[in-house]
């Protein structure tokens, strides 16, 4: 009990910041959402559901599903081209493997914008792949590859595909080999000790990706704004911009409860298809 | 044996698409001319112009200040949350642990605004201080997941021979607790560092223009038009993170060595 004072003292500060900057903030989004504003764009104290049903209006929609599919198209390309590389990495020396893992993170560390920078000047009309294709002779006059939505997917794939990797690879490397050996020592073709060995057991590790790579996609807006342009209209930068030049807090608000919502509801069905792997892993 | 080839084939491939961009960004900064796609000669230019880019180094000063403040005050709140959940069971404990989790999966772009209601629901005016307290909060749960981690090997008997000697909770805090826990709380104020540089979405809603930090900067920078001054910045930034990164290795091998010295 005379240590009742000490429990305080680590537990309240950081309690009550979360309290402060974590909770309330987040209650504010949700409370915001009622509000209506005034032409100005300020905020008023009057209660409306108009913004939610604007949601169901088709071009609100489209931003929404064009979002999703998005998000998706990039889980499917980072588990695609994330798997090779992270079934090699587990299957190479021990000692290489993690100088291997370290390559993998090293451009992860720096600047994202950096990294969506780098592709803008290779992308560019200008840029070293057009410039490439000219001189090949394979085009003739230099191509507009900036600013559609697959820019933006090859942008978010490359920010990405470190955070796949390396569950993938967590997944992999417990892989017991002799079961691969024995399966085609009975005969077994390389797709079928694929898709009946390798592929079943890397499932925790393909889920977790998977919810890492969808997850922050859905929220990156800066790599549609810049490598998508107006045209790549997706529920981050739509979001962004309610708060910055439209100034319809009320709506952005709205379109911010359902990626909060939509996120929880991810990151709940993962809990809840894993929680005995979770508990596995831990006594590992 | 042919597997094995072309796996590797792949790996080099995939290696080269992670790592040829931005050294191409690093190539062209040193550009004699604006080209991006062809080197006419090596210059300095876009670096001095940079130097002389007022705006660009008070950005700079601000970046530092502020990934300098928040994750010292992010590993100090994150530290005595994670060793006080990790020593005591109390009421609330799942919650407080779904709330520290929230700031990892909420989506950036949101809690962006949701700070930008805050502040101005409470009439504070976008500046530094509006991003250190924004930073903080996003450091917070990294900082105290990496030094949970850190606990997970922490022996308590070296806490109850402590005590038994008559040491008060906060000698023991000090003498024994952090010492041993030093190697988490360094990784803890690296990672709040990287972070916090590499901060663009929410800093974009809470940095307004006096407290614009150098991604948000960079930002506006991009989107105005590529140019070569912006690769002299990103490959400073580059530089930046290498030495930082080194930094690190340099300081854990040397808490490695006196771990050993200890056993």
């Amino acid at each position: 009990m005379r240590q009742s004072w000490f429990k305080y003292f680590l537990l309240m500060p950081g309690t009550l910041w979360l309290g402060l900057f974590v909770a309330f903030p987040t209650l504010l989004v949700f409370l915001t959402s009622f509000l209506s504003r005034n032409t100005y764009g300020r905020l008023l104290w009057e209660f409306q559901i108009d913004t939610y049903l604007r949601l169901f209006q088709w071009e609100e929609w489209i931003v929404i599903l064009r979002s999703l599919k998005l998000s998706l198209e990039v889980t499917v390309v980072c588990l695609i081209t994330g798997f090779p590389l992270a079934y090699y990495i587990s299957r190479v020396k021990k000692s290489i493997q993690l100088f291997l893992l370290l390559l993998v993170v090293i451009p992860f560390l720096t600047s994202s914008l950096v990294r969506t920078y780098a592709w803008i000047t290779l992308l560019q009309k200008e840029g070293l792949i057009n410039r490439l294709l000219l001189s090949l002779g394979w085009i003739e006059e230099p191509l507009e590859l900036l600013y559609n939505e697959a820019a933006v997917l090859l942008g978010m794939t490359y920010m990405f595909l470190p955070f796949m990797v390396l569950p993938l690879y967590a997944a992999l490397e417990k892989l017991d080999t002799s079961l691969l050996d024995a399966a085609r020592d009975l005969g077994a073709g390389a797709i079928t000790v694929f898709l009946k060995i390798i592929l079943p057991m890397s499932r925790q590790g393909i889920l977790a990706g998977s919810l890492l790579v969808f997850v922050p996609s859905l929220g990156y807006f800066f790599i549609p704004d810049l490598l998508g342009g107006n045209r790549t209209l997706l529920m981050s930068n739509y979001i962004a911009t309610r708060f910055s030049q439209a100034r319809d807090w009320p709506f952005g608000a709205t379109l911010s409860v359902l990626l909060i919502l939509l996120t929880l509801a991810l990151v709940y069905l993962f809990q809840k298809k894993n929680p005995k792997d979770n508990a596995h892993e831990k006594k590992v | 044996m042919k597997r094995r080839y072309s796996l590797l084939v792949y790996a080099l491939i995939l290696y080269l698409f992670l790592y040829l961009p931005i050294m191409l960004v690093v190539i062209f900064s040193f550009n004699e001319t604006n080209s991006q796609s062809s080197f006419e000669g090596f210059s300095f230019k876009w670096y001095e112009a940079l130097f002389e880019n007022e705006r660009v180094l008070s950005a700079a000063r601000n970046s530092l200040v502020v990934a300098t403040l928040s994750a010292i005050l992010a590993t100090f709140l994150g530290t005595l949350l994670a060793f006080g959940m990790w020593r005591y069971h109390f009421r609330g404990k799942g919650i407080l642990e779904a709330f520290l989790h929230i700031p990892l999966v909420l989506p950036e772009v949101v809690m962006g605004i949701s700070f930008l209601l805050f502040f101005s629901l409470l009439g504070l005016r976008l500046s530094l201080l509006t991003v250190i307290l924004s930073h903080v909060t996003f450091a917070l749960p990294y900082a105290a997941l990496v030094v949970r981690s850190q606990l997970e090997q922490y022996d308590t008997t070296l806490e109850d021979a402590a005590r038994d000697l008559g040491a008060s909770p906060l000698e023991v805090l000090g003498k024994v607790t952090l010492p041993i826990l030093m190697p988490g709380i360094a990784a803890a104020v690296l990672l709040s560092v990287i972070l916090s540089l590499d901060d663009v979405v929410i800093s974009f809603f809470v940095s307004g223009v006096r407290g614009m930090t150098l991604p948000v900067k960079i930002f506006s920078m991009v989107r105005a038009g590529v140019k070569p001054d912006i690769n002299a910045l990103s490959t400073l930034m580059l530089i930046g993170t290498f030495l930082l990164a080194l930094g690190a290795k340099k300081l854990f091998e040397h808490f490695e060595s006196r771990r050993t010295l200890v056993k």
